[in-house]
C-alpha cells in the first residue's frame, strides 16, 4: 500500500512539473525567438563593420572574423551623440515629473471617489488607448497648430507684451506636452492601484494626534504611495527615453532625442552597427537607471514594505 | 464642573438616529465606560468627542470651553483606534513621536519623551521595530503610547482590545487599570463587552438605541438595573414578568409568569396591578437536590439587613432541564412545572466535583427576597 501511494505521488508530481513546463513554453520559446536571439544579434552587430551600401559587411573576410570597436570608439569620442543621449534623459525626467505632478491629484481624486464611480473614472483615462497611437500624436499637430485656438490665444496673450508670436507646434514644447499626455495613463493606473488600498484609519489617526492636512500628506500618504510612484516612474521614464514617434511628428529640428538617431541609423544612414551601439547604450542606461530607482527604493521602504499599504 | 460634558448631543444619518439626546459628564481622573450592543450609537458618541463628527443637537464642553469649532487636530484629546492605525512606515518610536513633532515639540526633548512612553507602556527594546514586527499585545501597546505621549485631558479608546484574544485581553486590562491610575488621564472608554465594562470601569453608560438607559458604577448597573434592557445586557440575568399583587413594607409581590407569586425587596413604591420584573442573577440562586418530604426546609437563615429575618425565601420545585459544564462553574437550566426557565449557577469549587445534578434530576430552586431586583 504505501508503495502505490508513493508512487502516485511521485506521478502526480511528475506531472504537475510537466504541465508547468507545457504552460511557460510557449512564452519562453517566444522570448527566445523575438527577443534574446534578436539581442544577440544586434550586440554581435555593433562589433561588426558597416556594409558598403548600408547594412553589415560580411562577418568573415579573407579568412579573418572582422570585429572591432570602432562604432563604440564613434559614440564616446563624437560629443554629439552623448549630448542627445543627454538630452533624452533630461526629456524622460521631465516627463516623468509631469506625468506625476498632474497625475497623484487624479489618482487621489478617483481612489477616493465613490465606489460606484471609480471604474468609470479608470475607464476615462485608459480611453485614449483605444485609439493608435499615432492617431493621437497627429491630433496633438491640430490642437497646436498655428491656426489653432490654443496658439492663437498664447501669441495673443504675448503681444500684449510686446512679444513676437512663437509657433507651439515643432518645438521642444510640443514634443514634452505631446509626452506627458502619451504617458499619463502609466503613471496614473499605478498610483492609482496604490493609493487606493490606503486606510482611512491612518489619516483619522493621524488627524487625532494633531497633523493638518498637508502634515497628513506629506508624512502618512505620500511617505506610503511610494511604490506606486516609483512603478509609475519606471512605467514613465523607461518609453518616454526611446521614443521616436513624437519628435518625428512634434519637434523641430533641435529636438531628436536617441530615439530618432537609432531610426536613423538603421532607415536612413544604414549604419548598422552604430545604430546597434546606440541601442545597446540605450538599453544599459535604462537598465541601470531602473535598477538605481528600485534599489533606492527598496533601501528606502526596507522593511516596511510588506504590509506597509493596508492591513485590508 | 465636570471635565468633559455632554450636554443633550444628538447625531441623525437620515431617518437613523445614532445619538438621541444623551448628556453624560464625565470627571477628570474618571475611567469611564460607554457600553452597549453595536449600533447602539457609543461608537458616534466617541466620534463626535474626538471631532471626526459633528452633532446635529446639543453642545461638547471640554474644561468648559465648547468644542464645535476645533478640528480633531486641535482637541486635546487623543484616541486608541480599534485597528491601532499604527503608521506601517514608522518604526515604534516614529510612531510615538509623530504626535510630539505634530506639537511642535523641540526637538531635542523629543527622545526622552518618546522614550518616557516606551516605558509606561512596557516595549522597551521594541523602539526600532515596524509595527508588522510586532503581536497584537505590541501593537496595542504602541497605540496607547503614542495616544498618552502628548498627554491629552482625554484619551479615548474604542474597543481597543477586541482584536485580542482573551487571555491577552484580561492582561491588557489590568494594564489599562494600572496605566490609567498611573498617568491620572482621563479614559472614555467604548466596548460591547459587558465584562470588560465592569471590570474597568469606574463608571458605564449603558448605551441603546442611541439613548443612555443607565448610567451608574459598575455595582449598581450590575445589582440594581433600572431596566430590563440593562438587566439583560449586563450579565446572565433571568427576567421573571408578572404583574404586581401586593406592594408595601418594603417588599412586592408578583404573579411571576410560569412561576407563580414571587416576592422582592425594593425601595420603590408601585401600585397593585402595575407590570414589573424581577431581575434575578443566577448566581443568587440556590439549588439543592428535592426532599422526599413535601415540606422544604425553611429554616431561620442569617440575614445582614436583619429585615428579610421575617420575610421566608422564594422557594420553588424545578427539574434539571439543560447543563452546561465552564469550568469553574456549571450553569444549570431549572424548569419548572409551568414551563418557567431558570437559569443557576454553581461553583465547582469542591475537590473532583463537576457534576452536582443531571439532567431529569428533581431540585429545589430558593433565593432570598433581597436577592432579586424589581423593575417597573
Amino acid at each position: 500500500m504505501p508503495d502505490t501511494s508513493s508512487h502516485k505521488a511521485m506521478t502526480s508530481r511528475s506531472s504537475e512539473r510537466f504541465g508547468k513546463w507545457l504552460v511557460s513554453a510557449p512564452p519562453l520559446v517566444y522570448l527566445l525567438f523575438f527577443f534574446a536571439i534578436p539581442a544577440l544579434i544586434m550586440v554581435l552587430a555593433s562589433f561588426r563593420t558597416p556594409g558598403e551600401f548600408g547594412g553589415l559587411s560580411p562577418l568573415v573576410e579573407d579568412g579573418k572574423l572582422d570585429l572591432n570597436l570602432d562604432s563604440y570608439v564613434r559614440f564616446f569620442t563624437e560629443s554629439v551623440y552623448a549630448q542627445i543621449f543627454v538630452k533624452s534623459v533630461w526629456y524622460a525626467l521631465l516627463t516623468t515629473l509631469f506625468c506625476l505632478l498632474l497625475a497623484y491629484p487624479l489618482a487621489a481624486l478617483i481612489a477616493r471617489s465613490p465606489k460606484k464611480y471609480r471604474d468609470l473614472l479608470l475607464l476615462l483615462v485608459i480611453l485614449p488607448f483605444w485609439s493608435n497611437f499615432l492617431i493621437r500624436v497627429y491630433a496633438w499637430m491640430i490642437i497646436l497648430g498655428p491656426n489653432a485656438a490654443m496658439a492663437r490665444a498664447a501669441n495673443g496673450v504675448l503681444s500684449w507684451f510686446g512679444h513676437e508670436p512663437v509657433p507651439l507646434l515643432f518645438s521642444s514644447f510640443a514634443v514634452l506636452v505631446c509626452l506627458v499626455y502619451v504617458h499619463l495613463p502609466f503613471m496614473v493606473l499605478p498610483l492609482y492601484a496604490n493609493l487606493e488600498k490606503h486606510d482611512q484609519a491612518l489619516l483619522d489617526a493621524a488627524q487625532d494626534l494633531g497633523a493638518n492636512g498637508w502634515q497628513r500628506f506629506w508624512r502618512i500618504t505620500f511617505p506610503l504611495s511610494l511604490p506606486g510612484v516609483y512603478a509609475g516612474a519606471a512605467l514613465v521614464f523607461i518609453p518616454a527615453l526611446g521614443i521616436f514617434a513624437i519628435p518625428d511628428i512634434l519637434g523641430g529640428p533641435e529636438d531628436s532625442l536617441i530615439g530618432n538617431v537609432i531610426k536613423q541609423q538603421f532607415l536612413e544612414t544604414r549604419d548598422w552597427p552604430f545604430g546597434s551601439v546606440l541601442s545597446i547604450v540605450l538599453t544599459v542606461a535604462a537598465l541601470v537607471l531602473a535598477g538605481l530607482a528600485a534599489w533606492v527604493g527598496r533601501s528606502q521602504l526596507g522593511t516596511r514594505s510588506s504590509g506597509a499599504l493596508s492591513r485590508a | 464642573m465636570a471635565l468633559l460634558e455632554i450636554q443633550n448631543v444628538s447625531r441623525r444619518f437620515g431617518d437613523f438616529t445614532a445619538v438621541d439626546q444623551v448628556s453624560i459628564a464625565i470627571e477628570a481622573g474618571e475611567f469611564f465606560t460607554l457600553l452597549g450592543p453595536s449600533g447602539c450609537g457609543k461608537t458616534t458618541l466617541l466620534r463626535m468627542i474626538a471631532g471626526f463628527d459633528l452633532p446635529d443637537e446639543g453642545r461638547i464642553l471640554l474644561s468648559g470651553e465648547d468644542l464645535a469649532d476645533r478640528p480633531p487636530e486641535q482637541r486635546p484629546v487623543r484616541t486608541v483606534f480599534q485597528s491601532y492605525a499604527l503608521f506601517p512606515h514608522m518604526t515604534v518610536e516614529g510612531n510615538i513621536a509623530f504626535p510630539l513633532q505634530m506639537s511642535k515639540t523641540p526637538a531635542a526633548e523629543v527622545p526622552a519623551k518618546v522614550q518616557a512612553a516606551i516605558e509606561d507602556v512596557r516595549l522597551i527594546g521594541f523602539g526600532k521595530r515596524y509595527p508588522h514586527e510586532l503581536s497584537g499585545g505590541q501593537k496595542q501597546r504602541v497605540a496607547i503610547g503614542r495616544a498618552l505621549v502628548t498627554h491629552p485631558t482625554v484619551l479615548l479608546l474604542d474597543e481597543p482590545l477586541a482584536a485580542l484574544d482573551a487571555k491577552l485581553r484580561e492582561e491588557m486590562q489590568i494594564e489599562l487599570i494600572n496605566l490609567q491610575k498611573e498617568v491620572g488621564i482621563t479614559f472614555v472608554y467604548v466596548t460591547h463587552d459587558q465584562t470588560e465594562a465592569l471590570a474597568l470601569s469606574h463608571r458605564i453608560a449603558v448605551m441603546n438605541k442611541g439613548r443612555v438607559e443607565q448610567l451608574d458604577q459598575p455595582s449598581k448597573i450590575y445589582s440594581f438595573p433600572t431596566s430590563r434592557f440593562v438587566a439583560d445586557f449586563i450579565g446572565k440575568c433571568n427576567l421573571l414578568e408578572g404583574p404586581v399583587t401586593a406592594s408595601g413594607n418594603g417588599v412586592v409581590s408578583i404573579d411571576a409568569e410560569g412561576l407563580g407569586p414571587v416576592r422582592v425587596a425594593t425601595g420603590v413604591a408601585v401600585a397593585a396591578g402595575k407590570s414589573g420584573a424581577i431581575a434575578l442573577r443566577p448566581e443568587k440562586i440556590r439549588v439543592a437536590a428535592s426532599t422526599l418530604n413535601a415540606e422544604p426546609d425553611r429554616g431561620p437563615e442569617e440575614k445582614p439587613d436583619g429585615r428579610s429575618d421575617t420575610e421566608p425565601d422564594n422557594h420553588f420545585r424545578g427539574t434539571v432541564t439543560d447543563y452546561l459544564y465552564l469550568g469553574d462553574v456549571t450553569v444549570y437550566i431549572v424548569s419548572t412545572p409551568q414551563g418557567c426557565k431558570l437559569e443557576t449557577l454553581l461553583a465547582n469549587s469542591g475537590a473532583g466535583r463537576t457534576k452536582f445534578f443531571e439532567v431529569g434530576d428533581a431540585v429545589e430552586v430558593s433565593w432570598s427576597v433581597d436577592a432579586g431586583h424589581f423593575i417597573s
